[in-house]
Parts: structure tokens; C-alpha cells; sequence
């Protein structure tokens, strides 16, 4: 046998090579993303090659410029009209360029600035061994209590890679509500989510806590994607495609031609309600949804406070606008189908995360359990089916998010010798000693609870009038009672820091540094102009509301 | 012009809000910023009057939008003026006798360390009252009605170290809500009927109303008549409200406020006239409360006290001549400008003599003062005789016509109405001559103060006694200026319109009807308090069964007491036992179950991976199933 038909056996011989079609890439549309990913890799380059002292301050700077140009890029976008008049469809199908994109990845770079003041705070805990410190581990891969760990404190280390990896995580929440097929979808999801397990185990104090926390949430991500993953192969089968627009069209009907290949499972109903179900499975665990929502208590009370705020905030407002994209766009044609279930994820979610925060005793658990309920709330919106739907959902991310990173940043200044005073018992009398805080605090929680003249009030009114109009009036009735019962536990805490006596050891409330002030003050001053003004927002939120397809 | 209206209403807000947030370094000069913006105010009425002369009747009114205060669906409220005849009669009093009292007000409460913030009140009053009677609709009519309410009591509370002081200031607030609540249901009444609040379409749509709805808003109108103007039976604050500043008590509570209530009558007039049984409410409310003020007024000893007890009775002749419809309309008003003339004066003398007698109300302790204060006894004697309607001073043609025009209502009601306000006429004199002789004549029955001083009365200074002197002239002779060729009547109405009714008996004799009721009570008075054979005794007797109970107020607070306090309490108190049984259990109960469950599902967050891993697990099997049950459903 010639050595040429021997090799034919497990070759054979190439064509003429096709070029390769370079793909269109819109990139000024994709700007925002972009700018984002690319300061992430300068940052790991300023990691590696800047002195160990200048990183702190080259790392914040370089991360909020970053984040400012990409909100610029934002607003120049809707300057431009992509939000309304020339909504498209970008990056060859995967990305989609429309209003909810625009508006959720300007909320999201927002939350993201506000959230990354609370990251560069220093101020709070008083300096050891000439560096000052923030919330973030000397070495994280130094093992807690070690011989090692003491050196790396004493050398005075930092972890400025939380910068970077910030960066990431926020290009993949940009991307996760524009996502326009299953795959993009999927990677930005992933994109997000690792350097988030990442940056929850990177906390200072309590970090065995903060390292269980981050394993627990890694594991339970980690089996969310692989129902995910199994979900969108499943759909693939039942649609012959990951985008979006075909899926749709598929399950509308109006796509009969059957791709040859797969022409076993296209069309199969079971396919594409088993699917669903799946990939609707994994959008609930990230915005916490009762029963998906059981890592969110730990995983909120384990990490470091401000990465809990950014997770809260930014996090829940890519998930809520992949869900609603999802839902809109692709299974609009199976809403019979989906809502009746929706319906009870979205009363379990709303009673389930009121009832069971009346019963906690540690501020981040209770902030935790919280989100989850207000996770219902969007729901309730979400399932409305209406453009009010859509807007509704919109005003309340934008609102909710500036409330929890203001909350989660006054939470840690709450402070006594083991670091944060997190256990609901330490903040008895906080008004009396601290008024301004305890005020502030007081404040976010009201809009928590859904008091008018704060956005909370008028992002509950907007939802709950989307869903009642949609046709869900029960379902309003159920978030009015849960709204009942959360209004209890918020307003518990406000009697516990104004009415009750100080304790004589309690803690002390820490002096910020300007960057935590200006967390603060915006989420203060965007709770008190969303509640008293809302109409401006509420008008840009409409405008937004229509996805493209 | 119209541009100028809202400043009327700017400048004492302007004072008010200097001098209350702009801290002590006003303190030297507050008082003469207060005054010059309350002039200031007056100017520009004058101004915008003059003005007004010189159009023609029908384009007399002004109007002036300044901004839409609310506009929410069909819900539309304008900050909007409306300057016709009646408001600039009232611009003019307002200001005039503020200006005046602010004047007063500098001498009277020179020693005091707030005056400052006392002018700042006197400012937000002015304010206040110009914008309820500049409203062009009923819901900024409201907002300057608060107004009026919160400065009165603000300024009856002044001296709040004395819980006298506090307590009638309370006093004054809580009843006057009751009668609030009647405007703000008048007004819901009228949104819900005409869809607005502004006069001209709310009064122009009267044709079309059901008569029931009319009666229902006047009936509501005049229980927030009843509560400003102190009105049976909402009549019960005034006489404590005598515990402010003599100055207020001249303004406020004589003058200006409590005679809202007429003016919202007034204002109202096509609501009322096309609703006779609130209007025949009307009058019984105020021909009760106008025998109710002159019986209260003859027993009292505290001069300020007696002085109410007349406001109040004078308010009910106008209240009665707004209750008569087109009749008297004019008259009422004709009435509460000559009255704000009087009274005024009538205080700020009791005022001055206060001032020269340590404080002492009760006239009891006075006597002979005519011999000290010879300015203040003059002052006083003029509006004592204008009050009582002494032939050719104000109070006589003012309340002359009242009287006409009750006898004019026709018919029986005529008659009762008629002869009641003769009866009261007749009291006026008794009760004004009382008060006259007590403080003026007779000998000196002065007792010396808590410190042992005796007083030595002496004449009050000049910012005191030259308002007195000038309101004395408008007490001598506005009534005359009105009456004579009938001025007063073509100047109003245009705005309330007039009808001359069907008088069973000719003016004249009604005249001299009146004239003997006025003679027939001073004399009684005069052989009462007047013979040197028979001293006033500085103790008062015990008196008859109707003087005690006129000491009482005619057992006002005893009554309130017994029916609403009590009754209130005995309410309250059932109420709360079904609160703590019933609905306490019923919440309790459940918040207890929300607790308890809450307890049961917290345990599921075990903390352990694998068991929310299960949880997720289980929880998308539900969801596929659910799904596909769906499908098959």
C-alpha cells in the first residue's frame, strides 16, 4: 500500500481553501462593551506591570474613566436614536441594539460606577502597618489564619485585581440583556458570573465565610448553567437555530421548512417546552427567584458588602433584561403556556422572600431576603405581556438599584471590632448616635418598603398597574400582601435604630471617605427624585420599552 | 393692572417670611418692616381702587392667573386672583385696619421680647386673608381660609407661657377644623358636581344643579361659615380666644377673620339663593346666634369677653342679612365694614385701657377712667354710640338696614325676623352702655395687682391712640359716606345683586323703631350701672339663674362637654375595646402565623449545598412539568 493510500485512510485531501467571511461588526454600537472589555485588559496588564504601591489609584481611575466613557457611549447611542428610530441587530444576529439595551446597560454602568466607589473606599477600617485598607483580602490565595496570610497583611498588600475583574463582570452584564441568541446569552452569562464567585471570596474579614460563600455560589451557578446549557441545546433541536428571531418564528409558526438534519426534533412541542422551562430555570436563579433563590442569602451575607451591593443591583437589573428579552421576543407565541407557571414562581418569589426576612437577624441576610421579594415584584411586571410591562420593569431596575447599593454602602459603615456590625441586635439606637446614617438608612428602607415619595413607591406602582392592566389583578393582590408583610421588617428596623436604647458597647459608625458619600448621596438623591419627579423617568422608560426583533 | 394683585398679597408674606425665618438681627427693626409692608399692601389696594373707579361698571373685575397650582387629569387648579367690588372691599378693611393695628401694635407690644415674631404672625395673617377673600376659586380660597386659621391661632397661643393661652389657641384650632371640614366637603361637593372649583363657572352652572346638591355644598358652606365666624353652634372658641394680644383680638378676632365666614356666604350668593332651605338655615343660624352674642354680652365682666360676646351677636345681624338672599347681601357687607370700623376702635380702646391698668380685664375694677384717658374714652364713646346705632353714626344705618331688610323677607318669617333683630338692637345698647358705664363712669373701684400695685390708668402713647383716633372717624362716619345716595349699594351690586323684598312697614317706622329699642336699652343700663345710688359692686353677685348661665357662655362648654367630649369618650373607648379584641386579634393572629411560618421555612436555608442544589432540582421539574401539564391542560 502506497504511503499515499495509507494516509487516505484518516485524511483526505483539502479543497481549495474558502475565504474565511470576515463578519460585520458594528463596532461603534458595541462600544460600550467594548470600552469595558478593554480597560478590564489594560487592567490585568497594569496588574502585571505597575508597582505594587501606584496600582490602587491607576486600577480606580482606569476603571472609572471606563466606565464613564462607556456610559457616554451609552447616552450617545440613544442620542442617535438607536434606542427608538434605528433599532438593529448587531454583531452578525448576536447582539441586539434597541431601547432595553440601552437603558438596562446605562442602569447597569451607573449601579456599576456608584458600586465601584464603594469598592475604592479606604477610610473605613483604620490603616495597618502604613497601608490603608479596603474591604478586599491582602492575598486571596493565602489560606485564612496562615502564617502566610499575616505576612501578606503586614506587607501591606492589596487586592487591586477586584478592578479588573470588576470590569469583566460588567462587560458581561452589558451584554446578557442585549444578548440576541441563546449562545451569547450563555457565554455573557458566563462572562459575568466567574468573575463574580471570584470577587465574592475576596473578602478581608470573615473570610472563611466569604470563601464558603463563594464556593456555594460557584456550585450552584455552575449547575444553573448546565440546565441552561441542556435547555438551549433543546431548543436548538426543537428550533434549528440559537437566535432568537428564528426561535420565535418557529414557535409562532410562521417557519414551517424543516431543516433537513434535524428533522427528527424540529417542531417537537416537548422539546420546546422542556426547553423553556430549562433556560427560563437559569434566568430565575441569577435574579433569585423562589426556589432558585436559596444561594442568595448566603451568598449576600458571605461577600464582601459592596461586591453583595453590586450584585444586588447590577447583577439583577442584566438578568431581569435577558428575562424579559427571553420572554418578549422569543416565547411570545407560548406566553399561554409560560404565564400560568410564571404566575407561581412570581407568588412564591414575592411571598417567600417577605415571609422568611421577618424571621432574620443579620441587615445583609434581611437585604438579601429582601431582594428576593422585590425579585417578585419585577416579576409581576415582567409577566404583564404589555409595553407597560416592559417600561414598568425598566423605572423599577433603575430605581431598585440605586436603593440597594445605598443601602448595602451604609451597611458598612456600621462598624465595630470584628469589622462590619451586621447583626440586626448592634443597630439598636444607631439614630441616636448616628442620626444622618440611621436617617439615610432609614430613608433607602422606606423605598424598600414601597413608601410614596420615594422611587420604591413609584417603581410598585408602576409594576403593579403593568401587571394589573396586563390581566394579573390576583397577582397584584398577592403583592400588595407581601408588600404587607416585607413594610413590616423594614420598618422594624427603623424603630429598632430610632426608638430603642443604644447599647453601651454598640458599634461605631465609621467616617467615609468621599467615594462611599457619593455612593450614598446618589442613591439618596435618585430614591428622593424617582419618588417626588418620577414622570421624566418614567416617560424615557416607556420610550425604551419596545425591544427589537 | 391686574399685575399688581398678587402683590397685595406678596408683601405681608414677604414680612412674614423675614421676620419669622431671618432670626434676631431683626429684631430692631421687625415691627417697622411689618408695618411698612402691611402699608405697603394697603397702598396697592387704594391704588387698584381708584383704578377700579374709573372703569365702567361692567369691567370692574380683575383678573390675574398667575401659575397652574395643580393639574393632574381632570383635576385643574390655577393660583389665579380675582379682584371684583367685593374683594376690593375687603382688600381695603384688611389692609386699612391691619395697617392700623400693626401701628397700635408697636406701642402695645413694645416691652414684649417676641414682637418680632408677633408681627411675623400679624404679616402671615394679612397675607393669609388677602388670598382668601383674592381667590378667584373655591380650593385657593380654602388655602387662605387655613391660612387665617393657622395665623389666629398662632397668634391666640402668643403668650404660650400662660396655659390659658395655649389651651384657648387649641381650643380655637379644634373647633375651627370642624368647621373646615365642612369646606373641604363643599368643595369635593362641587368638584364632583361641576368638575371645577372656580367662581364663575361653579356659580355660573347653578341653573343646572339639582336643588338637593345645593343645599347639601350651602349647608357645608355655612358650617365653615359657623366655625370662622363663630357661629351657633360653632361659637364656643371666640370668647377664649380672647387670650391673645388685645391687638388680635382687635384684627382677628373683631375685624377681619371671623367675618370670612359672610364674606364665603356673600361670595356664594347664587348657591344660596337658588337653595332656600339652606338659606333659611342661614338665618336661624344667625338670628340665634345674634340673641345668643348680645345675652352672653350683657353678663360678662372681663371687658374683652363682652366685647366678643358682641362680635359674635354683630356677626350674627350679617349672617342673618346674607341669609336673607339678594336682600341683604349688600347690607352684610355694608354691616362688616362700618363693624370693622367699631370694633376694632371698641378694642383697641380696651386695649389701651388694659394697657393703663395693669393688665386688669375685669371691669369690675375699673371706674372713672373717662378723667385719665380722655383720648381712649373719646374713641371708645364714638364706637360705643356707633355700635349701638346712635342716629347718624355708622353702626345706625348699617344696622338700620338689617333690620329693614329682615322685616323685607315678607311674611311671618319677616315679622320674627324682624322683631328679633330689634330685640337685638335693643340688647346692643344695654350691653354697650353696661360696659361703657363700668369702665368710664362711676367711681374708682381700682384693686391693686398681684404685686400689690395699684394701677395709676394714664393715657397710652401716640402709635396707640392716633389708630384709635382714625378708626373713631370711620366709626363716626363711614356709615353715613355708604348710605347716603345709596353709594354702597350701586358700588356691590353689580357683584351680589339686590332686591328691596316686600317691607310690611315703612322704613321710617322701622327707624324709629329702632331708635326707641336704643333708648329703651340704654336707660335700662343707665338704671342698672349708672346711678352714683347705686355702685357698681367690685364683686359680682350671684345674679339669676340666665345671668349665671350667660356667665357661662349659656353653658356653651358644659353642653360641648356632656354631648361630645363624653360622648367622644364613651365612642372612643367602645371603639378601642372592639380595636384590642377584634382587630388586634384578627392582626396579631396573623402576624403571628406569618411568624411562625416564617420560622418553619427559614429552616429549609440549612446552609448545606447539596440540599439547594435539590431545591433547584426539584424546583425546574415543577417548572417543566408545570409547563407541559400546561400544554396538556
Amino acid at each position: 500500500m502506497s504511503a499515499t493510500a495509507v494516509h487516505s485512510l484518516w485524511t483526505t485531501a483539502a479543497g481549495p481553501i474558502d475565504k474565511i467571511q470576515a463578519p460585520d461588526i458594528e463596532y461603534a454600537q458595541l462600544a460600550p462593551v467594548l470600552i469595558v472589555v478593554g480597560a478590564a485588559v489594560v487592567g490585568l496588564l497594569v496588574e502585571a506591570f505597575m508597582p505594587r504601591k501606584a496600582r490602587y489609584h491607576a486600577q480606580v481611575f482606569l476603571t472609572v474613566l471606563a466606565i464613564v466613557a462607556s456610559f457616554a457611549a451609552v447616552l450617545g447611542l440613544a442620542e442617535a436614536g438607536y434606542g427608538t428610530t434605528k433599532v438593529r441587530i448587531a454583531a452578525m444576529g448576536a447582539i441586539a441594539i434597541d431601547g432595553p439595551t440601552l437603558f438596562l446597560q446605562g442602569t447597569i454602568l451607573l449601579a456599576s460606577l456608584v458600586a465601584v466607589f464603594t469598592f475604592a473606599e479606604r477610610k473605613l477600617d483604620p490603616e495597618t502597618h502604613g497601608t490603608k485598607i479596603d474591604s478586599f483580602v491582602a492575598q486571596a490565595a493565602a489560606v485564612p489564619g496562615s502564617e502566610n496570610e499575616k505576612q501578606a497583611v503586614k506587607a501591606g498588600f492589596t487586592t487591586t485585581e477586584v478592578y479588573p475583574l470588576t470590569l469583566f463582570a460588567i462587560a458581561g452584564l452589558l451584554v446578557f440583556p442585549a444578548a440576541n441568541d441563546l449562545l451569547t446569552l450563555f457565554i455573557s452569562l458566563e462572562v459575568f458570573s466567574l468573575p463574580l464567585y471570584l470577587l465574592c471570596a475576596l473578602a478581608r474579614r470573615k473570610r472563611l465565610m466569604s470563601q464558603e460563600a463563594a464556593v456555594k455560589y460557584f456550585l450552584l451557578g455552575a449547575f444553573s448553567s448546565a440546565f441552561l446549557l441542556f435547555g438551549i441545546a433543546l431548543m436548538y433541536g426543537y428550533a434549528g437555530s440559537v437566535a432568537y428571531a428564528r426561535i420565535a418564528d418557529v414557535v409562532d409558526g410562521s417557519i414551517r421548512t424543516i431543516d433537513p438534519v434535524l428533522a427528527d426534533t424540529m417542531g417537537n412541542d416537548a422539546l420546546l417546552l422542556i426547553g423553556s422551562a430549562m433556560i427560563l430555570m437559569g434566568l430565575l436563579f441569577k435574579v433569585g427567584a423562589v426556589p432558585f433563590h436559596m444561594w442568595t442569602p448566603d451568598v449576600y451575607q458571605g461577600a464582601p458588602t459592596p461586591v453583595t451591593g453590586f450584585m444586588a443591583a447590577a447583577t439583577k437589573v442584566a438578568a431581569f433584561g435577558a428575562l424579559l428579552r427571553l420572554l418578549y421576543v422569543v416565547l411570545p407565541g407560548m406566553s399561554w403556556d409560560w404565564r400560568p407557571v410564571m404566575w407561581g414562581i412570581t407568588i412564591a418569589t414575592m411571598l417567600g422572600g417577605a415571609i422568611v426576612a421577618i424571621t432574620q437577624t443579620d441587615i445583609k441576610r434581611l437585604l438579601a431576603y429582601s431582594s428576593i421579594a422585590h425579585a417578585g415584584f419585577i416579576l409581576a411586571g415582567v409577566i404583564a405581556v404589555t409595553p407597560e410591562g416592559v417600561s414598568s420593569v425598566l423605572f423599577y431596575l433603575g430605581a431598585y438599584s440605586f436603593v440597594t447599593i445605598g443601602a448595602f454602602a451604609v451597611v458598612t459603615l456600621v462598624r465595630d471590632a470584628g469589622g462590619e456590625a451586621t447583626h440586626l441586635s448592634k443597630w439598636a439606637g444607631l439614630g441616636r448616635r448616628s442620626p444622618l446614617v440611621a436617617a439615610v438608612f432609614a430613608v433607602f428602607l422606606l423605598a424598600f418598603a414601597g413608601i410614596p415619595l420615594t422611587s420604591g413607591f413609584s417603581g410598585k406602582f408602576a409594576v403593579f398597574k403593568a401587571a394589573a392592566e396586563g390581566g394579573a389583578g390576583a397577582l397584584v393582590v398577592v403583592g400588595v400582601i407581601s408588600s404587607a408583610i416585607a413594610a413590616f421588617f423594614y420598618i422594624r428596623v427603623i424603630v429598632l435604630m430610632f426608638f430603642s436604647e443604644p447599647k453601651a458597647d454598640g458599634p461605631t459608625v465609621a467616617v467615609p471617605s468621599v467615594m462611599t458619600k457619593m455612593a450614598i448621596g446618589m442613591g439618596v438623591v435618585v430614591t428622593v427624585v424617582l419618588g417626588v419627579a418620577p414622570q421624566y423617568f418614567l416617560n424615557l422608560a416607556s420610550q425604551a420599552g419596545v425591544f427589537v426583533r | 393692572m391686574e399685575n399688581l394683585i398678587a402683590l397685595l398679597i406678596a408683601a405681608p408674606l414677604l414680612g412674614a417670611a423675614v421676620l419669622l425665618c431671618g432670626g434676631r438681627r431683626f429684631d430692631r427693626v421687625g415691627h417697622l418692616l411689618g408695618t411698612a409692608l402691611a402699608a405697603t399692601s394697603f397702598v396697592i389696594g387704594a391704588a387698584l381702587f381708584a383704578n377700579m373707579l374709573t372703569k365702567s361698571v361692567d369691567d370692574r373685575a380683575l383678573h390675574q392667573k398667575l401659575f397652574n397650582w395643580i393639574d393632574v387629569g381632570g383635576f385643574q387648579a390655577d393660583i389665579a386672583f380675582q379682584l371684583d367690588q367685593l374683594s376690593i372691599t375687603f382688600v381695603l378693611l384688611i389692609s386699612g385696619v391691619g395697617t392700623l393695628i400693626h401701628v397700635y401694635s408697636i406701642g402695645y407690644m413694645e416691652h414684649d421680647e417676641r414682637r418680632r415674631r408677633f408681627f411675623g404672625y400679624l404679616n402671615l395673617f394679612l397675607a393669609a386673608m388677602l388670598l382668601l377673600v383674592l381667590a378667584d376659586n373655591y380650593l385657593l380660597l380654602y388655602f387662605g381660609w387655613e391660612g387665617v386659621g393657622l395665623a389666629s391661632y398662632l397668634l391666640i397661643g402668643f403668650w404660650q407661657h400662660k396655659p390659658s393661652a395655649a389651651t384657648a389657641a387649641k381650643k380655637a384650632f379644634l373647633v375651627n377644623r370642624v368647621g373646615d371640614i365642612g369646606l373641604s366637603i363643599a368643595i369635593m361637593l362641587m368638584f364632583t358636581t361641576f368638575g371645577t372649583f372656580a367662581f364663575g363657572p361653579v356659580l355660573g352652572s347653578v341653573g343646572e344643579t339639582s336643588e338637593g346638591m345645593l343645599t347639601a355644598i350651602g349647608l357645608m358652606l355655612l358650617l365653615a361659615a359657623c366655625g370662622k365666624s363663630a357661629q351657633v353652634p360653632l361659637q364656643s372658641w371666640l370668647g377664649d380666644a380672647m387670650e391673645g394680644p388685645t391687638p388680635v383680638s382687635a384684627l382677628i378676632h373683631a375685624a377681619t377673620m371671623v367675618t370670612a365666614g359672610v364674606y364665603l356666604i356673600v361670595r356664594s350668593g347664587a348657591i344660596f339663593n337658588a337653595a332656600p332651605d339652606a338659606q333659611l338655615v342661614v338665618v336661624i343660624v344667625g338670628a340665634v346666634t345674634l340673641m345668643f352674642g348680645a345675652i352672653v354680652g350683657c353678663a360678662k365682666d372681663d371687658i374683652k369677653k363682652a366685647l366678643a360676646g358682641s362680635t359674635m351677636s354683630q356677626i350674627g345681624y350679617m349672617i342673618l342679612a346674607a341669609g336673607l338672599g339678594p336682600i341683604g347681601y349688600v347690607f352684610a357687607i355694608m354691616h362688616l365694614v362700618t363693624h370693622g370700623f367699631f370694633k376694632a376702635g371698641l378694642f383697641l380702646g380696651a386695649g389701651s385701657v388694659m394697657h393703663g391698668m395693669n393688665d386688669e380685664v375685669d371691669m369690675r375694677k375699673y371706674g372713672g377712667l373717662r378723667k385719665y384717658m380722655p383720648v381712649t374714652f373719646v374713641t371708645f364713646g364714638l364706637g360705643y354710640l356707633a355700635i349701638i346705632g346712635f342716629p347718624g353714626l355708622s353702626g345706625f344705618f348699617s344696622k338700620d338696614m338689617i333690620i329693614e331688610a329682615a322685616f323685607a323677607k315678607g311674611g311671618t318669617e319677616g315679622w320674627i325676623l324682624g322683631s328679633i333683630t330689634l330685640l337685638g338692637a335693643a340688647i346692643t345698647a344695654f350691653y354697650m352702655t353696661r360696659v361703657m358705664l363700668m369702665t368710664f363712669f362711676g367711681e374708682k373701684r381700682w384693686q391693686p395687682d398681684a404685686e400689690g400695685h395699684l394701677p395709676h390708668p394714664h393715657e397710652s402713647p401716640k402709635s396707640m391712640t392716633i389708630p384709635m383716633i382714625i378708626l373713631a372717624f370711620g366709626s363716626v362716619f363711614a356709615g353715613g359716606f355708604f348710605s347716603i345716595g345709596d353709594r354702597f349699594l350701586n358700588w356691590l351690586e353689580p357683584v351680589t345683586g339686590w332686591d328691596h323684598g316686600h317691607a310690611p312697614i315703612s322704613a321710617t317706622t322701622v327707624t324709629a323703631a329702632t331708635v326707641v329699642a336704643l333708648l329703651l336699652g340704654v336707660s335700662i343700663a343707665w338704671v342698672m350701672y349708672g346711678r352714683k345710688a347705686r355702685p357698681v359692686p367690685v364683686v359680682a353677685p350671684r345674679g339669676s339663674v340666665l345671668t349665671r348661665a350667660a356667665r357661662r357662655d349659656l353653658l356653651q362648654d358644659d353642653f360641648n362637654h356632656v354631648v361630645l367630649v363624653r360622648g367622644g369618650e364613651h365612642l372612643t373607648r367602645s371603639l378601642v375595646y372592639v380595636d384590642h379584641t377584634l382587630v388586634d386579634g384578627v392582626v396579631n393572629g396573623t402576624a403571628a402565623s406569618v411568624g411562625g411560618l416564617s420560622g418553619r421555612l427559614r429552616k429549609l436555608q440549612n446552609g448545606y449545598a447539596r440540599s439547594y442544589a435539590v431545591s433547584m432540582f426539584g424546583g425546574t421539574a415543577v417548572l417543566i412539568a408545570a409547563t407541559l401539564l400546561m400544554r396538556a391542560v
